[in-house]
């Protein structure tokens, strides 16, 4: 079964006088249970596919699908609902709600989509010590560091178990040790729980984890490798 | 409903994230809702007495007379009733207060002048409450019965025909059939009204004593009926008329008077300008406190609209954090304007205009009235303009593009 489907993608931005091709026809498929990372230099086309997936950029032209439905053209209420049940998102930065503890943070996805108090509550407290944040649960986003927050994001994404996670950039301000335990958590999810990932990112270490490499370049894919987990 | 719940929570946080510009917004908030319910207070006030001493100078709330009598104040245009039928039919009616009376113009004359007056022969136990005399503040005293053989005019006017408290007048009118009336009566008492020119109009005479004088045997020219509030005499109005035939008129106050009526429709009407006018002020501070903070979470509104919640939560959040302001900022408002109309109800002294005061009809007293329907109006105006206001902030909100607004560059 296909998780991710991307039909003859274009997008074009125009940067002062200059039209800049950051998708150029791409096609491609993810299969479910997947580990994809994409990788290119700065400018390839990662961040714009990423986002076409996650329905929160429009393509000029192509079709993206989702688990088998088609979403370029869903209206910007179906594409909320879209990736409220099915996506996570973990963004590079400026990932969480500022008023909202590191717990209601965690919670916001599961609480807007109806997830009882108790169920949240123990779900958030359960996904925040398992990315290492116990005794954290009641801090706000301020009062922790970059790397921190950062896992908050990573168990907001995970923690309602959506079929897809996509994340740019995951461990861009995380150290060494963190970024490893952040990868092996996503691992053992993918493992396990079957989630599918996709993950723009140009760190090695990150890639390492990766089942199957794709690496793009003025966005076209120049080379799509499957490889073994590390 | 969830969602609800973490709107609110949201919108509730938010709204402390800026202390400084919160309370500033509140404050605003608040002494613009102070300021709407204590002028509406002194203006209703002002209108109450205004109206309650036009009232009491004779109209009542309901009024019947002969069809012709309000165009010629003739004694022949009487009611066709007896006041004995008259009274046998109103007195068990049950309403607050009424009173049958002869009205009629006069020439009154001392051995010093002469005046043009209103000569009223009431029953003084009947009208006791309805009319703008106070029976105990009167110098000498006021009518003892109906049969009552003295008058009691005005402060006013015994200064001009050079008369008082003992002293002997003649009163002068006309009988149906149009030869001269007259009668000689002592003055047993002067009264004062908060409207001088009542005391130099009104001749008050036992009415048994006037109809004899009249020789309209036992008829009056017009009855007269209060209700409870002058602002709602229509039970009152549909009343009397089935007490009443078919050959006499039957009016409201409103209509006897209609500068009064005119006065009463024109201030309310000024109420909701003004807060209407205090809102629009607001307005621009409440839009702009909105716009800012929206402006301020670009970022965080693109992320949570990433994370699913639909363009609608994000508008309603926005709203909900309007709607707190201006709840927490009304109740404020409310307090305050509670705390200072309190104090004052028994009265402002404005002596010091108050010959501006009377020439309106008002007296030098000013007592704010707190009405519940002037407080819930100015809330109501202020939350549903306040709505509206804070619509097109939230409308914007609510239409970023995720991708745009999370990497949105301060």
């Amino acid at each position: 079964m296909t998780a991710v489907r991307c039909v003859d993608l274009c997008k074009t931005y125009r940067q002062g006088d200059q039209d800049i091709k950051a998708l150029d026809h791409l096609s491609l498929e993810i299969a479910e249970g997947d580990f994809v990372c994409l990788s290119s230099p700065s400018g390839g086309g990662k961040t714009t596919l990423l986002n076409a997936i996650g329905g929160l950029d429009k393509p000029d032209q192509g079709e993206v699908y989702i688990s088998g439905q088609r979403i370029d053209n869903l209206s910007k209420g179906e594409l909320a609902e879209l990736r409220l049940s099915l996506i996570g998102f973990v963004f590079q930065a400026y990932n969480l709600i500022p008023v909202l503890t590191a717990r209601e943070n965690v919670e916001f996805v599961m609480q807007v989509q109806g997830v009882p108090a108790a169920d949240r509550h123990r779900k958030a407290d359960e996904i925040l010590a398992e990315v290492g944040l116990e005794g954290l649960e009641d801090r706000r986003p301020a009062e922790m560091s970059g790397g921190q927050q950062q896992r908050v994001a990573v168990a907001r994404a995970i923690v309602s178990r959506p079929a897809l996670v996509l994340a740019d950039e995951p461990t861009a301000n995380l150290d060494s040790k963190t970024s490893d335990g952040l990868m092996e958590l996503f691992t053992e999810l993918n493992e396990h729980h079957g989630t599918t990932f996709v993950i723009a990112t140009h760190d090695q270490r990150v890639m390492g984890y990766a089942k199957r490499i794709v690496r793009m370049l003025d966005g076209r894919i120049v080379d799509d490798v499957e490889q073994n987990a590390a | 409903m969830h969602r609800l719940r973490i709107l609110g929570m949201l919108a509730w946080r938010n709204l402390w994230r800026n202390h400084r510009r919160t309370f500033i917004m509140l404050g605003a908030v608040s002494i613009g809702a102070w300021a709407m319910i204590f002028m509406t207070a002194l203006t209703q006030g002002m209108v109450n007495e205004m109206i309650r001493d036009g009232i009491s100078a004779l109209p009542g709330h309901v009024q019947v007379h002969h069809p012709d009598y309000r165009d010629d104040p003739n004694i022949a245009n009487l009611l066709p009733a007896s006041d004995a039928e008259i009274a046998a039919t109103f007195a068990p009616a049950g309403f607050n207060a009424w009173s049958s009376r002869i009205k009629v113009p006069a020439v009154v004359t001392s051995e010093h002048d002469s005046r043009g007056v209103t000569l009223l022969g009431i029953d003084p136990a009947s009208e006791r409450g309805m009319i703008f005399v106070d029976y105990d503040e009167v110098e000498g005293r006021f009518l003892e019965s109906a049969e009552d053989s003295g008058v009691v005019i005005g402060q006013k006017l015994a200064k001009t025909l050079e008369t008082g408290v003992g002293k002997r007048i003649v009163l002068m009118s006309q009988d149906p059939d149009n030869d001269v009336a007259d009668r000689g009566f002592r003055v047993v008492g002067l009264f004062h009204a908060n409207v001088e020119a009542f005391e130099e109009t009104y001749v008050f005479a036992g009415k048994k004593t006037i109809q004899t004088m009249l020789r309209v045997g036992d008829h009056v020219t017009e009855i007269v009926v209060l209700g409870d509030d002058y602002r709602d005499v229509e039970a009152d109005y549909a009343h009397v008329l089935e007490l009443v035939d078919g050959n006499v008129e039957v009016l409201r106050w409103t209509e006897l008077d209609t500068y009064l009526g005119t006065m009463l429709a024109v201030m309310d009407g000024f109420v909701l300008i003004w807060v209407i006018v205090i809102f629009l002020a607001l307005s621009f501070g409440l839009v702009n406190t909105l716009v800012m903070a929206v402006f301020e979470r670009v970022r965080e509104i693109g992320l949570m609209l990433a994370l699913g919640m639909k363009p609608g939560n994000i508008l309603g959040q926005i709203l909900i954090e309007s709607m707190l302001l201006l709840v927490i900022g009304l109740g404020i408002g409310n307090l305050l304007a509670w705390l200072t109309i309190k104090p004052l109800e028994s009265g402002i002294d404005i002596s010091i205009v108050a010959e501006g005061m009377a020439m309106m009809g008002a007296s030098s007293m000013l007592y704010p009235q707190l009405r519940m329907e002037d407080v819930v109006l100015a809330n109501v105006v202020v939350l549903i303009l306040g709505f509206l206001a804070s619509l097109s902030p939230a409308w914007r909100a609510s239409r970023y593009e995720p991708i745009e607004a999370i990497t949105k560059v301060d």
